[in-house]
């Protein structure tokens, strides 16, 4: 009886008691700023590798255009916030800019749904490539949103809590999309697309879900992101930040929500520590950025399905664990 | 008219260094059907070594004249590309020939950036542009209103045999059939006597040999930094999907279809900004009504 309740609600009762947790951690002294802002990148790098997982991973679709999504929600995000939003309103108002920065990206997804209908694998990778270029070369030529100087003015508004709370709710929705119908759609579509069809599965109807939960997601990141770091400009969103979510997604295990985890803190937390460890060596901190591209090769030679590859954490699986192995 | 005549002749020159890097881009594809995100990054290095081969052997032979200087160079590079080149194929992508297809391409996405950063963070190369020393003729000669460099015929010239040269190779000799004959079936060919491996770094080390003449060239003409791997070597790949990846003769039209859009551009909208755009516009347009390219053969898929 007791175990029941257990299974039951000790998870929730452990997510809920985060949220003081994350609220008081950093007013009482206990990390100094610096952490602070790697928690949060550890937060939003969380939702960015269980974004891609969902096209990469679970689909086996091949995105790598993932920080087109990102910059959408950002610049949509900053541009409620900051331009139309009432400045003393603002941290109220801030989900909402979050919630139309997901929406933006989503739709953007819903458009580069289409072509995943017609091509599949190298050629839907180059589309996805195309798309995050044409998105960072159109924020180069809106002069409204700054263009290549960037956009600035946000305020800090991303606290801890509210990263922690996106963590939790994005981890939370892809899971149960995971284990709905929809989502063992989308892993008959990474087993073979043809037989899924075959089957009853609506391919191009769960392609397009996917795309734009994935696309929602990376865009809520994109909306946190840039009221972290209150400053953001075309570059932040190019083809390097797309590969960081692949490093993400690939070190910690596709089609797997607990490696996505992993896999953002591990690497997050490896180029900080880099940035420290580098220059005690007397090597110029930029060399983090050549580990980096020789860590994914590295990966996909000798380790290809990251460290959880497939599998998860217990408290990802399904209640219905059996039905699923 | 003139004024057309001339961004004509631009378009024609920028055009074939796409073009002779798409070749790299699209011979890959041909043989592995792999999109070998490195190459670009391959053309930065060629560029590099070009110009300290060129530095080098300018200061060491005051004497000798700059169009030997120049052949030396460019025949330098090419080995030394096409060494990297094969390094790179055997090391990171011959591990993966049996794993799922897109695990090749974040590792050529890997070695890029690898590549890329390390001649960043490198101190002796650096973040900054570099100059190659004049080794080709280029004052200009004005010709009925229009302005030719002869470095611009050069390149232009010799892009055009390079290109011709290679199409030969392929359609003509034993290594050209065997290119073609892996790319057509993989799985039957090694029975047929054809050292696959062997041929599969050929073809690296040709595709770099001639991205290695695209560097010496487009050195030749404008300077370079390490990130012109980005730049250009995008822009070539678009190049590549243009034509149809695959299709050595379509890698030659996307080349010179990417100059003209990159010269016309400015022309037609009001800044050269909107260039990336254009061209990543075309490449998507492209891809959603006519996936294989223009020049591409459509492939059905089995069940």
């Amino acid at each position: 009886m007791m175990r029941r309740y257990w299974k039951r609600w000790s998870l929730p009762v452990i997510l809920l008691a985060g949220l003081p947790i994350t609220y008081l951690l950093p007013q009482s002294g206990l990390i100094n700023p610096y952490l602070e802002l790697v928690l949060k990148y550890i937060g939003i790098n969380i939702i960015l590798a269980v974004s891609l997982n969902l096209v990469n991973g679970y689909m086996g679709e091949f995105s790598v255009g993932h920080a087109g999504f990102m910059a959408i929600g950002a610049y949509t995000a900053s541009v409620l916030t900051v331009a139309i939003f009432p400045e003393q309103a603002g941290p109220y108002l801030f989900p909402l800019a979050l919630i139309a920065g997901g929406v933006t990206a989503g739709l953007a997804g819903l458009v580069l749904a289409f072509p995943s209908f017609r091509t599949r694998g190298d050629y839907l990778a180059i589309v996805t490539l195309a798309f995050n270029m044409i998105v960072k070369s159109v924020l180069e030529n809106m002069g409204l949103l700054g263009g290549p100087r960037g956009y600035m003015g946000m305020d800090p508004l991303a606290t801890l809590t509210w990263v922690y709370v996106c963590v939790v709710l994005v981890l939370a929705v892809s899971r149960n999309f995971i284990y709905s119908k929809f989502g063992r759609g989308v892993l008959s579509i990474r087993e073979d697309e043809t037989a899924a069809g075959l089957m009853g599965v609506n391919t191009q109807q769960v392609k397009v879900l996917t795309f734009v939960i994935s696309a929602f997601i990376a865009g809520i990141a994109g909306g946190l992101f840039a009221h972290v770091v209150q400053f953001i400009n075309p570059r932040s969103f190019t083809i390097l930040k797309s590969t960081d979510m692949l490093v993400m997604v690939y070190l910690g295990g596709v089609g797997s929500l607990g490696g996505s985890i992993l896999g953002a803190t591990i690497y997050t937390v490896l180029l900080e520590a880099l940035r420290y460890v580098l220059p005690l060596l007397g090597i110029s901190a930029e060399w983090r950025w050549v580990a980096a591209p020789l860590f994914l090769v590295f990966l996909m030679i000798f380790r290809p399905r990251g460290i959880m590859g497939g599998r998860e954490f217990p408290f990802f699986r399904s209640n219905r664990a059996k039905e699923v192995a | 008219m003139a004024f057309l005549f001339q961004q004509i002749l631009n378009a024609l020159q920028v055009g074939s260094v796409y073009a002779l890097i798409a070749l790299g881009y699209t011979m890959v594809y041909g043989i592995l059907s792999m999109i070998n995100f490195a190459h670009g990054d391959i053309f930065m290095v060629s560029t590099y070594l070009a110009f300290f081969g060129s530095t080098l052997l300018v200061s060491h032979l005051a004497h000798a004249s700059s169009s030997v200087v120049f052949i030396i160079t460019v025949v330098a590079a090419m080995f030394g590309t096409a060494l990297l080149a094969v390094l790179i194929e055997r090391l990171a992508y011959k591990p993966l020939r049996r794993a799922p297809r897109m695990s090749a391409v974040i590792t050529a996405l890997g070695i890029g950036l690898f590549l890329e950063n390390f001649f960043v963070a490198f101190t002796p190369i650096g973040p900054q542009t570099r100059v190659l020393p004049t080794l080709l003729p280029s004052d200009p000669i004005t010709f009925m209103g229009v302005t030719v460099s002869p470095l611009q015929l050069i390149i232009i010239v010799v892009s055009l045999l390079v290109m011709l040269a290679l199409d030969v190779l392929v359609r003509r000799t034993l290594m050209g059939t065997a290119m073609r004959a892996i790319s057509w079936d993989r799985e039957i060919v090694p029975l047929m006597g054809i050292p696959v491996d062997r041929v599969i770094s050929v073809t690296f080390a040709i595709g770099a040999a001639i991205a290695a003449i695209g560097g010496m060239l487009y050195g030749s003409a404008y300077t370079i930094d390490p990130y012109i791997g980005i730049r250009i070597g995008w822009w070539a790949f678009i190049a590549a999907v243009v034509g149809g990846i695959g299709n050595i003769r379509g890698a030659m039209l996307g080349g010179f279809i990417l100059g003209f859009v990159e010269i016309f551009t400015p022309v037609v909208l009001p800044s050269s900004s909107y260039r990336d755009l254009v061209a990543f516009s075309l490449l998507l347009l492209l891809l959603i009504f006519r996936p294989t390219g223009i020049l591409g053969r459509t492939v059905n898929q089995k069940v």
